[in-house]
């Protein structure tokens, strides 16, 4: 296959990734947008493979296979609830690869270096023709494959920038790798969710970013390669300790800026590698991820910046004191209330994922409807670890999608709804983010479940939750506290109905 | 202090401002009750039953104007009446001052106090005290009683040996408290009711009262006006309702029209059309026809039979028509407001005109109108809302959308001018073959920030797989290394190759699950 042709399957491909985001834009054409990507995909790796350069092909087509096996693995296995941790796992693959492929892309040109110093002296027979540019010709029985002979090819300065990406694409991938792998095991419960920091805190990462850009420095003055690998193991540390650092709450945050770095690693790959498909599916994912944090600090009224820094900011005084007391409810109760309700509102938070309380949820909501009552979901923004997760999650459990609301399209609906049932969520009901200007998530927008004629919170027991910050909601005269897993809570009330 | 209530001048009123049991709780608040000789007799309470309560009763009215510092009553004061009040005595009555205005001023030169009880404010706190209502509220039960009496049918439907009897229709315009008041009484008896209030909000009440809202498919909210009463329609609005009537007027059987706007002409809804349109022994009871009635047809106080023979009920006195019953809850009413007179209990009347209750009511005081009262904020918390929305001229508007234009603009190009300084730069110093890739990388980002932003909320999870599953992609980079003489190479890029399929095989499969999840109702 010529390079022409590969060429040519790299715009197609480029176009199906491409076409295979934008159809997401809705759930039915997204089905077959997946299509795009995966052919997209195949296309971009078979010319890869059976392009010009490609050696080893045995190799390569058991490494994927292998690869492929373990990828359709976990797929089939994976429980819904679980997506958030899985999708932080995947993310430390790309961070990984991105590592390995840095460090070889270093070996490989310090190899190409040498041959070229030694094609300098030229070796008695040599044909002695020499290209414009003053670069001579690959030596017949130099075995180089195709990036090789593109290393080949390089003048002092496209090494200087070489040596750049290498760095960057080092540098973002080890940050991506073990950030993500502290994600996962923060979402998998493996890691306490608490934010912790060693002594130090964000001087700390200062000090090591310093570090790598001094090594980095060394690097571009021909330190050779122990710079990069120190580089690649502090550039770890700080990952490490970045994620360390921030609370369980701001999950779907880090989740997502994550994916972004994964894009801008494979970018930097792209770079080095000079090829194209590279830099734009780095791009694209990139951006992805950029957007999709950006929308999430936005619905937590959060700044990017304090949200890396870890902690909650920006509290200037006391909280407001509770006042009342939370009156708990039994089953009974809340099934008497439903049985009179013509309109309902379900919140789902985290608390339903943890507990594995969605076919509950839908079994309920599906009863509720069959009565000829009016059921729809109400999804914040940040609701679960994930963006989107809890659509995810309702959609396993088949409820259909058309029920299922935004914070936006719904907020101004609850005062003319009868019973509003919260399962597992805490602060983005938390009505002190409007009335407590010291609240510390003061101003961000929450979905206004107290103007609702009755509430019921289904929760595991009085605590503060993840995020630690009392909650006035729970307080409140038209709210009732439903104590107990959410699973046999929603399970005894469908018995009950 | 001592509190007085008169007779009434008019023959047809049978309502009394004082009853035996206000009388006992207003002497719990320091108040000596003096009461004219026969003032009762129609609402049933005997001059006996006052004395045995504690009160003094007097001859005439002109005795009980002498003796007391307040004196009740429930008619608005004829002239003569308003003649024999003094300074510094207060008088305590239906008033409609707009209807007044002469007699008021009167009253104030002469130095009196006037608290008229129609100007009772609606708020919760002045419930206690708010005439209108509890009027309204018998003037409601009393208008079905009277449609029962003139309808020559059962008003609940009934399978007999003799035979089937179909219940009555009956509807109910303007659900105010008369209006709540006839719906509740109707359906007690059994009737089938259908009610229309201009006010969208009212259709829970009636619906609560077990009433069958006739909902009129209109997009203006804008029925309600100050103080809980209507406020007058748009033509455009008043064409369609009187259309509904006019389906609905030969199906009903009794027509209720409870429909008032403070100082207005009461609005014409049930036209002659729709009377001729009615079967014949329908009955009509206009609530409105002191103010000319919701059908012009009315004549007020009387009992008319149209050509087709349906009656129409004008009568003005509802109220008085059940003395007893109107006469306890307006001299609780009174006595209520004595009561927030006296605060102190201690039988001296302090006349707080910070009081927002007394402050309204007051229509003259210390030599002085004092109507009408300084307007106040709407208690409601719906309507401000309403209001600032509306405050935004469209000129505003226009001059926000400007400058927010303004604003994107200058961010926008301050970027753009950024970005291509950055780019610039880098351009000086890079290779050309780096530029060719920089190109490609800026175009991609753009396109990405242009493609994500359209992804919708719900699909959040499933863009995040799949763009896992892309940046799997990396894959490449491992397959062009793989070929290397190096076997530390070799091995690495096999590594890679292997997450990197991870990735991709189980990104892609894992968003395909979730989308075949996502499921239409």
């Amino acid at each position: 296959m010529g390079i022409g042709i590969q060429s040519a399957a790299y715009i197609v491909a480029t176009i199906l990734f491409i076409l295979s985001l934008g159809g997401l834009r809705d759930q039915e054409s997204a089905k077959r947008a997946i299509w795009y990507g995966i052919v997209g995909m195949a296309l971009a790796v078979l010319a890869t493979i059976f392009g010009p350069g490609v050696q080893n092909v045995f190799l390569i087509v058991i490494a994927i296979a292998a690869g492929g096996f373990a990828g359709w693995y976990v797929a089939g296995k994976v429980q819904m609830t679980e997506m958030p941790q899985l999708v932080a796992a995947l993310h430390s693959f790309v961070g990984l690869a991105a590592v390995f492929i840095g460090l070889n892309a270093e070996l490989m040109l310090q190899g190409v270096m040498d041959l070229k110093s030694a094609g300098a002296i030229p070796p008695p027979g040599a044909d002695l023709a020499v290209v414009p540019g003053g670069i001579p010709p690959i030596p017949a029985d130099a075995d180089l494959t195709g990036f090789g002979e593109l290393l080949w090819m390089k003048d002092a300065v496209e090494v200087a920038i070489l040596k750049v990406e290498v760095f960057l694409g080092i540098f973002i991938g080890a940050v991506t790798f073990t950030g993500s792998v502290i994600a996962f095991g923060k979402l998998a419960g493996k890691v306490d969710g608490k934010p912790s920091k060693l002594p130090g805190g964000h001087m700390l990462n200062l000090g090591a970013l310093i570090l790598c850009l001094i090594l980095g420095l060394l690097y571009f003055n021909g330190a050779g390669i122990w710079t990069i690998l120190l580089v690649a193991i502090i550039a770890g540390f700080i990952g490490y300790h970045l994620i360390m650092g921030i609370g369980g709450a701001d999950m779907p945050v880090v989740v997502s800026m994550l994916n972004s770095y994964s894009g801008w690693a494979a970018a930097a790959i792209g770079f080095t590698l000079g090829n194209d498909l590279l830099i734009v599916t780095g791009a694209l994912v990139g951006s992805s991820g950029a957007i999709l944090s950006y929308i999430m600090c936005k619905a937590m009224n959060r700044k990017f910046v304090s949200v890396i820094l870890g902690g909650f900011g920006g509290t200037s005084g006391p909280q407001m004191e509770m006042e009342g007391e939370m009156v708990a409810i039994q089953v009974d109760g809340v099934a008497s209330a439903l049985e009179e309700a013509d309109s309902v509102i379900i919140v789902p938070g985290y608390g339903m994922a943890v507990a594995q309380a969605q076919q509950a949820v839908s079994e309920l909501t599906k009863k509720l409807r069959d009565q000829g009552k009016n059921v729809r979901f109400a999804i914040h923004p940040v609701a679960g670890r994930l963006p989107g997760h809890m659509n995810v999650l309702l959609a396993e459990a088949r409820v259909p999608y058309d029920i299922v609301l935004e914070m936006d399209e719904i907020n101004d609906d609850f005062k003319d709804t009868d019973v509003v049932i919260i399962i597992g969520s805490n602060d983005i009901v938390n009505p002190a983010a409007n009335d407590d200007p010291n609240s510390p998530i003061a101003g961000m927008p929450v979905l206004h479940v107290w103007e609702a004629k009755q509430v019921f919170v289904s929760k595991r027991g009085q605590g503060t939750g993840y995020s630690g910050i009392e909650n006035p909601l729970f307080f409140k005269e038209n709210t009732r506290m439903l104590y107990g897993d959410a699973k046999e809570s929603v399970n005894s009330l469908l018995q009950k109905l | 202090m001592k509190f007085g209530a008169i007779g009434e001048h008019q023959e047809s009123e049978a309502r009394v401002a004082l009853t035996p049991a206000s009388a006992e709780q207003l002497k719990k608040l320091g108040h000596d009750c003096v009461i004219q000789a026969g003032a009762g007799a129609k609402a049933d309470f005997t001059d006996e039953m006052y004395r045995e309560a504690g009160v003094e009763v007097l001859d005439s009215a002109d005795a009980v104007f002498e003796a007391a510092d307040v004196v009740a009553k429930v008619r608005p004061p004829s002239e003569a009446e308003v003649d024999k009040l003094r300074e510094g005595q207060t008088l305590i009555s239906f008033f409609y001052p707009a209807e007044n205005e002469e007699l008021m001023k009167k009253a104030a030169d002469k130095g009196a106090t006037l608290i008229a009880m129609d100007m009772v404010p609606r708020i919760s706190r002045a419930q206690k005290m708010d005439a209108l209502s509890s009027m309204a509220n018998i003037a409601g039960y009393r208008a079905v009683i009277e449609a029962a009496n003139n309808f020559g049918r059962f008003l609940t439907g009934q399978v007999t040996a003799a035979g089937k009897v179909p219940p009555a229709k009956i509807l109910i315009v303007g659900a105010g408290v008369a209006g709540l008041a006839a719906i509740g009484t109707a359906t007690s008896l059994g009737a089938i009711v259908r009610a229309f209030d201009v006010r969208p909000e009212t259709a829970e009440q009636i619906e609560s009262m077990g009433a069958e809202f006739l909902f009129l498919d209109f997009d203006d909210n804008g029925g309600s006006g100050e103080g809980g009463y209507a406020a007058p329609s748009s033509p455009e609005f008043r064409e369609k309702q009187l259309a509904l009537f006019l389906e609905q007027a030969p199906d009903v059987d009794i027509v209720i029209t409870t429909a008032l706007i403070p100082n207005r002409e009461a609005p014409e809804l049930w036209t002659e059309e729709m009377v001729r349109a009615m079967k014949p022994g329908s009955v009509i009871v206009d609530l409105a026809a002191e103010k000319g009635g919701n059908c012009k047809m009315t004549q007020k106080d009387k009992r008319i039979v149209t050509d087709n023979g349906v009656v129409i009920i004008g009568y003005t006195d509802f109220p008085s028509r059940m003395a007893k019953q109107s006469s306890t809850l307006y001299a609780t009413n009174v006595r209520h407001m004595m009561a927030d007179l006296t605060p102190e209990k201690d039988g001296k009347v302090n006349h707080n005109m910070d009081d927002q209750v007394i402050r309204d009511s007051t229509i003259a005081h210390g030599g002085e109108v004092t109507w009408p009262p300084p307007k106040r904020e709407s208690p409601s918390p719906a309507k401000p809302k309403q209001e600032k929305k509306k405050e935004k001229t469209p000129e505003e508007k226009r001059a926000d959308e400007v400058a927010a234009f303004k604003a994107q603009t200058q961010s926008q190009v301050g970027l753009l001018a950024v970005g291509a300084i950055l780019m610039f730069l880098i351009g000086a110093y890079a290779p050309e073959s780096f530029m060719s890739h920089f190109i490609v990388f800026a175009l991609a980002c753009f396109v990405g920030f242009q493609v994500i932003w359209g992804v919708a909320h719900s699909l959040h999870t499933p863009l995040m797989a799949v763009t896992n599953a892309i940046s799997g992609i990396v894959i490449l980079g491992a397959l062009l290394q793989i070929g290397s003489g190096n076997w530390l190479v070799v091995i690495l890029s096999l590594i890679a190759v292997v997450i990197a399929s991870i990735n991709i095989v189980g990104g892609f499969l894992v968003t395909r699950r979730m989308l075949a999840m996502f499921v239409k109702s």
